[in-house]
C-alpha cells in the first residue's frame, strides 16, 4: 500500500513540473501563434471572446504571413542548409576521431575520450568568442597565412557564413563524437581482421563492414548536431555577417524588435513542427541506445 | 606501421583543433595592451581589472546562485524520472512522460526561451504572478531544461545495475523505501553527483533561455559577457575566459570521475 503512494510521488512530482513549465508553455506558443495581432500590450487578441456571446477568435494569418514572405522562408532554408553543412563537417572530422579512439587500447581510450569531451565543458559562449580572436584581421590565422606567403594581405575571415560554420563545427564536434564512439566502442575489432582475411581491401572494409555497423551512431550524432544548430542564435550573432540571415536571428528580432508576438510564436511553432520528425527519430534511437549503453 | 601513423596524426590533429582556440584565449588574456590583438607584453593587468569589475562580479554571484539551486532541483526531479522510467511499471501516458522528459534535450534553446517568457507573461495576466521576471523565472526555466540531462544519466545507470541486489534486500526484509534509501540511492550516488555537475554547468553556461526570462536585477554572467563581446573584443573577458575555462574543466573532470566510477 505504501509502495503505491511512494511510486505516485516519484512519478507525479516531475510530471507536474514538466506539464506546468514545459508542456503548457509550448501550448501557449501555439495559442498565441493563432491569435489575431493588434497594437497594445499584450500585442494580440484573446482567442476566446465573450462580449456578444461566445466566439472563437483565431486566425492562421500569422502562418500565411510567414510562409508567403521570402524573408522568413529564406532564413529557414538558410538555417537548414547551415545545419546540414555543419553536421556533414562534424561527421567528417568526428568519425575518424571516434573510430581511432574506439580502436585504441583501453587505457589510452579513456584518456582520449575525456580529452575530447573536456572542451565541451568549458563555456560555450567563450569557445565561440575564441574564434572571434583567431579569425580577426590581425588574428593568429591571418598572421600564419601572411607568414607562409599564402596571402599578401589579411583576409576577411570573420563575419561571414564560413566563420559561422567553423564556429558551429568546433562547438558541436563533441556531440557528434560521443554517440559515434558509443557505437564504435562495442564494435568487434575482429570483424575488420576477418574482412581483411576474406580479401576485402581497406576501402571495401570501410564501406561494407565499418560504415553499415556504425549507422545508428551516425544518425544519433547527426541529429544531436543538426537539431540544435537549426535554432542556433549565438554563433551567427558573434561570428556571422549580414550576408545570410538565419532562423534564430529572425525569430529573435520578430519578438524583441518588431514586437510581433503572434508572428514570433508562429515562427517558433513552425520550427517545432519542422524539427518534430527528427526529434521523434532521435527519441526512439536514443532510448534504444541508452538501454544498451551507459553514457 | 603506416596505419598507426595515420591514426596518431588524426588523433593529434583532432585534439589540436579542440584545444587550440582555448589556448589562444588564455594566451591573449596575459596581454598588457588594451587592444586585444596587439601584443605588448606579459601582464596580469586584466585579471586585476576583472576582480575590480563590480558588474562582472555581481553577475558571477547571481549565476552561481541560480546554477546551484536549479541544479539541485533538476537533480531531484531528474532522479525521480530516471527511477520511474526504469523501475516503475505503471506510468500513466508513458510515451507522453518520455516526450516531456527528453524533448528539452534537443529542442532549440531559442524556442524554449520564447515559450517560457510567453508562459510567464500569460501566467502573470491570469494570476498576477510572477509580477516581474528575474532570478526566479530564470531558475524555473533552468530547472525545466536541466531535468532531462539528469534523467538520462540516472536512467542509464539504473538500467545498468543489477536488480537482484534490490530484490535480495527485499527478501531480507527491507521494505520498498528502505531499499531505495539504503541500497539504490547509495549505489547510484556517483551518477547523481555527475548529474548535478552537468546541470550546474549547463545552467551556468546558458545565455539564450536566460536572456528571454531575465528581468531587472538578474543579469547572469553569460548575459553580461555577451553584451561585452557581441560587437568586439574585451580584454577583461579574456581574463575571465581563462579563469572560467579552467574552473569548468575541473568540474568536467569531476563529472568524469563520478560518472566513470560506477562502470567497475
Amino acid at each position: 500500500m505504501k509502495n503505491k503512494l511512494f511510486e505516485k510521488y516519484f512519478v507525479f512530482s516531475p510530471y507536474f513540473w514538466l506539464v506546468l513549465f514545459f508542456f503548457i508553455p509550448l501550448a501557449i506558443i501555439f495559442k498565441i501563434s493563432i491569435s489575431v495581432s493588434e497594437w497594445g500590450m499584450p500585442p494580440y487578441q484573446d482567442i476566446f471572446l465573450f462580449d456578444n456571446g461566445f466566439k472563437i477568435n483565431t486566425t492562421f494569418e500569422n502562418y500565411v504571413y510567414i510562409f508567403s514572405d521570402y524573408y522568413y522562408i529564406g532564413s529557414f532554408v538558410n538555417s537548414l542548409i547551415l545545419a546540414l553543412i555543419s553536421t556533414f563537417f562534424c561527421l567528417l572530422i568526428g568519425f575518424p576521431l571516434a573510430f581511432y579512439i574506439a580502436t585504441s587500447n583501453i587505457r589510452l581510450r579513456n584518456i582520449l575520450l575525456v580529452l575530447v569531451v573536456i572542451p565541451f565543458w568549458s563555456s560555450f559562449l567563450l569557445r565561440v568568442y575564441a574564434w572571434k580572436i583567431i579569425l580577426q584581421n590581425n588574428g593568429i590565422l591571418n598572421v600564419i597565412l601572411l607568414n607562409l606567403g599564402i596571402t599578401s594581405e589579411p583576409l576577411q575571415l570573420l563575419y561571414n557564413q564560413y566563420a559561422v560554420i567553423m564556429g558551429i563545427v568546433y562547438t558541436y564536434l563533441p556531440l557528434m563524437i560521443l554517440p559515434l564512439y558509443g557505437y564504435l566502442n562495442k564494435f568487434d575489432l575482429n570483424l575488420i581482421e576477418a574482412s581483411k582475411d576474406l580479401g576485402l581491401n581497406r576501402i571495401k572494409t570501410f564501406f561494407k563492414v565499418i560504415l553499415p555497423l556504425s549507422v545508428p551512431g551516425i544518425v544519433a550524432g547527426s541529429l544531436l548536431v543538426f537539431i540544435p544548430v537549426v535554432g542556433e542564435f549565438i554563433i551567427p550573432e558573434m561570428l556571422g555577417g549580414s550576408d545570410r540571415l538565419y532562423y534564430g536571428k529572425i525569430l529573435w528580432e520578430e519578438f524583441f524588435v518588431n514586437r510581433n508576438w503572434p508572428g514570433a510564436s508562429a515562427l517558433a511553432f513552425s520550427g517545432i513542427i519542422i524539427l518534430v520528425l527528427p526529434i521523434v527519430i532521435f527519441q526512439i534511437l536514443y532510448s534504444r541506445w541508452s538501454q544498451k549503453n551507459e553514457i | 606501421m603506416k596505419s598507426s601513423l595515420i591514426k596518431s596524426a588524426v588523433i593529434f590533429l583532432g585534439l589540436f583543433f579542440l584545444y587550440f582556440p582555448i589556448l589562444v584565449l588564455i594566451f591573449y588574456s596575459f596581454n598588457e595592451n588594451k587592444r586585444v590583438m596587439v601584443w605588448k607584453g606579459f601582464s596580469l593587468r586584466w585579471y586585476n581589472e576583472l576582480f575590480n569589475n563590480e558588474q562582472i562580479i555581481e553577475a558571477f554571484i547571481i549565476s552561481i546562485k541560480i546554477a546551484a539551486l536549479s541544479a539541485t532541483f533538476a537533480t531531484i526531479l531528474g532522479v525521480m524520472i530516471g527511477y520511474s522510467l526504469v523501475r516503475i511499471r505503471k506510468i500513466p501516458f508513458k510515451s507522453f512522460y518520455i516526450f516531456l522528459s527528453s524533448t528539452p534535450l534537443v529542442l532549440p534553446e531559442l524556442i524554449l526561451g520564447l515559450s517560457m517568457l510567453l508562459f510567464f507573461i500569460s501566467l502573470n495576466n491570469v494570476i498576477g504572478f510572477p509580477s516581474s521576471r528575474g532570478q526566479l523565472t530564470i531558475f524555473i526555466s533552468h530547472v525545466t531544461f536541466c531535468i532531462a540531462f539528469v534523467a538520462i544519466i540516472i536512467q542509464a545507470r539504473l538500467t545498468d545495475f543489477n536488480k537482484n541486489i534490490e530484490e535480495a534486500a527485499m527478501d531480507l526484509g527491507y521494505n520498498y523505501t528502505k531499499v531505495l534509501y539504503k541500497i539504490t540511492l547509495p549505489i547510484i550516488l556517483p551518477s547523481i553527483i555527475a548529474g548535478w555537475l552537468l546541470a550546474f554547468t549547463i545552467s551556468l553556461d546558458d545565455l539564450v533561455v536566460a536572456s528571454f526570462t531575465t528581468g531587472p536585477g538578474a543579469n547572469t554572467l553569460p548575459i553580461v559577457v555577451f553584451s561585452k563581446v557581441r560587437l568586439g573584443l574585451s580584454p577583461e573577458v579574456n581574463a575571465l575566459s581563462a579563469i572560467l575555462m579552467f574552473a569548468l574543466i575541473i568540474i568536467g573532470l569531476f563529472y568524469f570521475y563520478f560518472n566513470k566510477k560506477f562502470k567497475h
